[in-house]
């Protein structure tokens, strides 16, 4: 008999699985689920995106691309990304493509952490950075965001949380799951305190193209003295509705971006080759699909909010990504409690806020990636669990 | 027209289940301003009806619809008003549009059988004195009806939930 213990990692085996495994575990084999559970649009991957990998495999284009991506791509992102959101990147030696925003996440946390660094990663967010940064090697130092600052990162807890051994912070704005997003004044605030520091940010922008009202999405690459001092994750996955293509990028300063290729070159070779002759045609011609997907959440946003505060849980505005994250305090119950029992009963599928770290106890994350008509009707089931209690 | 008009007609456009209340959320306003708007609206004629739109050949029932072209002599001083409003008033009229090109008038009509919608073309549409030729044209499938599409099959195949 082999002994598995000795076989597998203690660093591997230490991480806790991702979220609450027990109750996804129950939540997934359930049937006739009215879910407001997920973490990615319902709506299909536009037409001529599809068309435009179709296109691609008929066409045989099916090797290996180079281990950056694309030359078109590459060209195509960093346009959008001047664009949309004014930060210029040399397309050959600044960027990278990635199988997902996710892997760009772990190749640029891999890049820059050694053992006994520490990286900074504010909660409740998602949860892939954390075990990341173990399985670098590296120590991660949580900030807990807090709701009287709208989940936004704060100058004083960033200072607070600083230590010679800091190497990274994690910027994850738009937030999943709060939907907080830092505009540009509380972009200058973080970097205020990182200029003259020899820390790096790792900033998520994979839901910058969903921000809404006023507010729209600004990049800390943006700020003065920040690109230098940035790498830029960013997808297709959200905004274009492409989660299964799994295609996303990293842009940052050529020395860092050498690494991260590195990275990226012996352990991937090369994201996906169809899905990348797709994310050229996304970039090219898809702002009125996006826009009108974006009008779509918008006003599923407004019902779902609305609907919470009408039901005694209040809710924040979310400003970006596709969730409401409101507060379940009122109930007494526990964010894993409430949403077992509103499972249990009514058939409803939240998320308990403590999916995304210790901060998140006392709200759940209700996504509102579905249609009217069935937001509605679990609007009303939760209100009848609320009712029961 | 009231500044939020045209965004309280267009979700109702979109989706005739909007409630007062669902708007209000969308616009950042009072349920019972809107609700009186929409009422307004209802009352001046801009808000002409609300249906739904149903798959009929997904139930065994006997249902057939053709679109009629017309060529109409337009009468003096009238144009086409007069004969269209005259065709818009027969139940099995489905809709009436004055067209550009080959022919005046698009007429969709709709019956239990072929041939009831056969007779009506011949008994009563071709015998309208300005009325001088009907092409008939049945309609034997229908994919999409109002923006919404009547053959696709798209289940949600997402987990209940994920991160």
């Amino acid at each position: 008999m082999i002994d598995y213990s000795k076989i597998i990692s203690k660093t591997v085996r230490e991480i806790k699985p991702s979220g609450i495994r027990r109750f996804f575990d129950i939540a997934n084999t359930m049937e006739n689920v009215i879910s407001l559970g997920v973490g990615e649009p319902d709506f299909r991957t536009p037409w001529q995106i599809r068309k435009a990998g179709i296109d691609s495999l008929e066409k045989g284009q099916t090797r290996y691309t180079s281990n950056k991506g694309l030359d078109a791509l590459l060209l195509e992102i960093c346009r959008y990304t001047e664009r949309k959101y004014g930060v210029s990147y040399d397309c050959r030696r600044e960027a990278l493509v990635t199988v997902g925003g996710s892997e760009a996440i772990d190749a640029a946390i891999r890049a820059v952490t050694c053992p006994l660094d520490e990286v900074i990663i504010p909660q409740p967010s998602y949860v892939c950075y954390e075990p990341m940064v173990r399985l670098a090697g590296g120590t991660p130092v949580i900030i807990t965001t807090t709701e009287e600052n709208e989940f936004k990162l704060t100058k004083e807890e960033l200072l607070a949380a600083i230590t010679p051994r800091t190497k990274a912070l994690i910027l994850p704005y738009p937030c999943n799951p709060t939907g907080a997003i830092m505009n540009k004044k509380d972009l200058e605030e973080i970097a205020e305190v990182l200029r003259g520091r020899d820390v790096i940010v790792i900033s998520d922008e994979i839901y910058a193209e969903l921000t809404f009202g006023e507010e729209r999405h600004v990049s800390i690459a943006s700020i003065e003295g920040m690109k230098e001092r940035t790498i830029l994750i960013n997808g297709f996955s959200k905004a274009f509705s492409m989660t299964g293509w799994r295609m996303g990028y990293a842009l940052g300063p050529a020395e860092i971006m050498t690494e991260i290729t590195k990275i990226h070159q012996f352990a991937i070779m090369c994201a996906p080759t169809t899905s990348q002759y797709a994310a050229i045609e996304a970039l090219r011609s898809c702002d009125k699909e996006v826009e009108r997907m974006l009008e779509e959440y918008d006003e599923r946003r407004r019902i779902m909010v609305s609907g919470f505060n009408k039901l005694g849980l209040t809710c924040r505005e979310p400003k970006g990504a596709f969730y409401a994250f409101p507060s379940i305090k009122s109930t007494g119950l526990t964010s894993e409690e409430f949403c077992e029992r509103l499972l249990y009963s009514k058939g409803v599928a939240l998320v308990p806020g403590t999916a995304f770290g210790e901060g998140g106890e006392g709200f759940v994350r209700a996504s509102y990636c579905y249609s009217f008509e069935h937001i509605k009707e679990a609007l009303s089931r939760i209100g009848e669990f609320l009712a029961e209690l | 027209m009231v500044q939020n008009d045209k965004r309280i007609l267009k979700l109702l456009e979109k989706n005739a289940h909007f409630t007062a209340e669902d708007i209000a959320a969308v616009l950042g306003d009072k349920a019972e301003k809107i609700a009186a708007r929409i009422k307004e609206l209802e009352e001046s004629g801009i808000i002409r009806g609300y249906k739904s739109v149903i798959d009929w050949e997904r139930l065994d029932e006997d249902r057939a619809s053709a679109i009629i072209e017309l060529n109409v002599t337009p009468s003096a001083g009238h144009g086409f008003e007069e004969v269209a409003a005259r065709i818009a008033k027969y139940p099995e009229v489905e809709s009436v549009s004055l067209v550009s090109g080959g022919y005046d008038l698009s007429v969709t009509v709709k019956g239990r059988t072929f041939h009831e919608v056969c007779n009506f073309v011949a008994r009563e549409l071709a015998t309208i004195d300005s009325v001088t030729q009907t092409r008939t044209q049945f309609i034997m499938r229908r994919y999409k009806e109002l923006d919404i599409e009547l053959t696709s099959d798209e289940r949600d195949e997402r987990d209940n939930v994920s991160l």
